[in-house]
């Protein structure tokens, strides 16, 4: 019964997210800065020797890493929020489904109409570099990668947004909310590890601790698992030394623990809503 | 057959303040119970408790014999909160769509739509409603898969007097059909008619639970008789006949049922100066106010 159900909820949430253009523009914001990046990012290609798409990866990988947890963010603040302000989220709650179904339920809706915009909006650049001759598999291979890391860095971030959602108490605190975790977790954080990186002159920190901090950071494992795991995107992004000093499964190890994680917090903060 | 809600010496509190002291409650089935309160008396927290969306402290619920919040007790528990609405961007049929799917019954959601008046309105996005649209769409979803137990928070809260009608007329349906109601209100004139038992919670504490024509014996109200006077007279008239000044030219007295014609008589032989007499038979109102100032003394 528990999945029919959940899926019940999800068909609702996807057609609200149809209706409400949201799909819709979620997915041209991500095919306009795709566009803009392969073309924009398209004249260096010669000096560096890589093809157009490598480039354009390279760049949307940087644009992903604040647009994923944006996008992700502004879909899920509501989600439960939206409920409790419409004085919906009782009567939702009386009904059979669990609070566990009725949250997977929105998470696998918005998670599929997020994940449509990244392959629409990287794919479209990824045809179009192939179609002027600018790709190779190593690039495309770097572009499946780009969209599967933004899916599950988006994945960290709607299950966030779940739980600064619960935790509110009404859509204008988790607005507020939701845009400070996204400076803290996209900008503050890498702007406290740079200042503690300079305090310490390459010291203990630098050398050790400091890599582990960053990959803990989804934002950050999306980075470096991209950076990491093609030397080219690597080069044409200039960021090579943080990536080198940590095994390789690191970061794809943070990034797909934090949707487990952010899942199971936005449960108990859900758990503890009373309507 | 046993009740279909059982209630037993529930206490809650919140931080320290008992929103809820030792309260009993039973509904048979096919019963409708009316409960009565002001804002804040513990009515929502006791549905809520109901549900099992908040923890009771002491004392036990049981819905059917099951626990609140279990799933069993959820199958068989409709509810319609306090003005309700819906996310905006779907129709009406996807709503209650999702919430016959949820409850996992087979439903005629067009039909259950036209029952309740909404059939023209049935594929306009609820942004469109009306607040009372929207409440007549909440009370379509209680009339899913026959529930045993319906707990109605303000059902006429945004209802004109026609759709209030209607709404009483669907409630008998489901008492017929053996349903136990809760009906939460503060709009006491209508439930008087319309309901079989009148419990009334102030404060956290049941002061009052029995019919309504039991009560009026209990509490023995007296009637009110409003005069109005010349306004040049009124001084005097208040002089005379005593009572409480209502404003520049009214006063109101009060009498038991079998002084009223003693008291009609006399102030019927004052002549001219009474403009008009108005009477008030004892009526819920007084009730609730009579059992709601008895526990603060």
């Amino acid at each position: 019964m528990m999945i029919p159900r959940a899926l019940s909820i999800a068909q609702s949430e996807m057609l609200i997210l149809r209706r409400n253009r949201w799909l819709f523009m979620a997915t041209l914001i991500m095919v306009l800065f795709a566009l803009a990046l392969t073309f924009a990012g398209s004249a260096p290609t010669g000096s560096l020797g890589v093809d157009m798409l490598t480039i354009s990866v390279a760049s949307m990988t940087t644009l992903s890493v604040y647009l994923a947890p944006l996008l992700a963010l502004m879909m899920s603040f509501d989600a439960i929020s939206g409920d409790l302000d419409r004085g919906s989220l009782s009567l939702l709650l009386s009904y059979p489904p669990s609070r566990t179904e009725i949250l997977v339920g929105k998470f696998l809706a918005q998670l599929a109409a997020l994940s449509f915009a990244m392959i629409v909006g990287f794919g479209t650049a990824g045809a179009l570099a192939t179609w002027s001759g600018g790709s190779g598999p190593e690039s495309l291979l770097a572009l499946a990668r780009l969209i599967a890391t933004s899916i599950l860095l988006g994945a960290v971030f709607l299950s966030l947004g779940y739980m600064v959602s619960a935790l509110a108490g009404s859509s204008t605190a988790a607005a507020g909310m939701s845009a400070a975790l996204w400076l803290i977790f996209v900008v503050l954080f890498d702007l406290g590890l740079l200042g503690a990186v300079v305090m310490d002159q390459s010291g203990y920190f630098t050398q050790t601790i400091f890599p582990w901090l960053m990959v803990a950071n989804p934002a950050d494992a999306f980075r470096v698992w991209n950076i990491a795991a093609s030397d080219a995107v690597a080069l044409s992004s200039g960021m090579t030394g943080a990536a080198s000093a940590l095994p390789g499964w690191a970061a794809p190890g943070s990034l797909l623990l934090w949707p487990i994680i952010g899942l199971t917090l936005a449960r108990i903060a859900f758990g503890r809503v009373e309507p | 057959m046993g009740n279909t809600l059982t209630i037993k010496s529930v206490s809650k509190f919140r931080g320290d303040i008992q929103v809820l002291q030792d309260v009993d409650l039973v509904i048979a089935p096919g019963e409708r119970l009316a409960l009565l309160g002001h804002n804040g008396a513990g009515k929502s927290t006791l549905i809520k408790a109901i549900l099992g969306l908040t923890p009771v402290h002491q004392g036990s619920i049981q819905i059917c014999g099951a626990a609140p919040g279990s799933a069993e007790a959820r199958r068989t528990t409709a509810f319609l909160p306090e003005s309700v609405s819906f996310h905006p961007a779907l129709t009406g049929r996807e709503q209650l769509t999702l919430f016959a799917r949820l409850s996992g019954a087979g439903a005629d959601v067009a039909g259950l739509l036209d029952r309740v008046g909404l059939s023209d309105a049935l594929d306009r996005r609820i942004g469109t409603y009306s607040k009372g649209m929207r409440q007549r769409l909440g009370l379509a979803q209680v009339l899913l898969g026959r529930p045993k137990l319906a707990l109605l928070d303000e059902p006429t809260s945004g209802l004109d007097p026609i759709s209030r009608q209607d709404l009483y007329a669907i409630i008998d349906e489901l008492a017929a059909q053996g349903t136990a109601i809760l009906i939460a209100s503060h709009a006491l004139t209508e439930v008087e008619a319309r309901t079989d038992r009148i419990a009334i919670l102030r404060n956290g504490v049941k002061v009052a639970d029995d019919t309504l024509a039991a009560l009026s014996r209990a509490a023995d109200l007296p009637t009110r008789l409003r005069i109005t006077a010349q306004s040049d007279q009124i001084e005097q008239l208040t002089a005379q006949i005593g009572g409480r000044r209502i404003n520049g030219a009214a006063l109101e007295i009060t009498c038991s049922a079998d002084q009223k014609m003693a008291e009609l008589r006399r102030i019927a032989a004052m002549g001219d100066a009474i403009v008009d007499i108005s009477m008030t038979p004892p009526r819920l109102e007084d009730l609730y106010r009579h059992f709601s100032k008895e526990d603060s003394r």
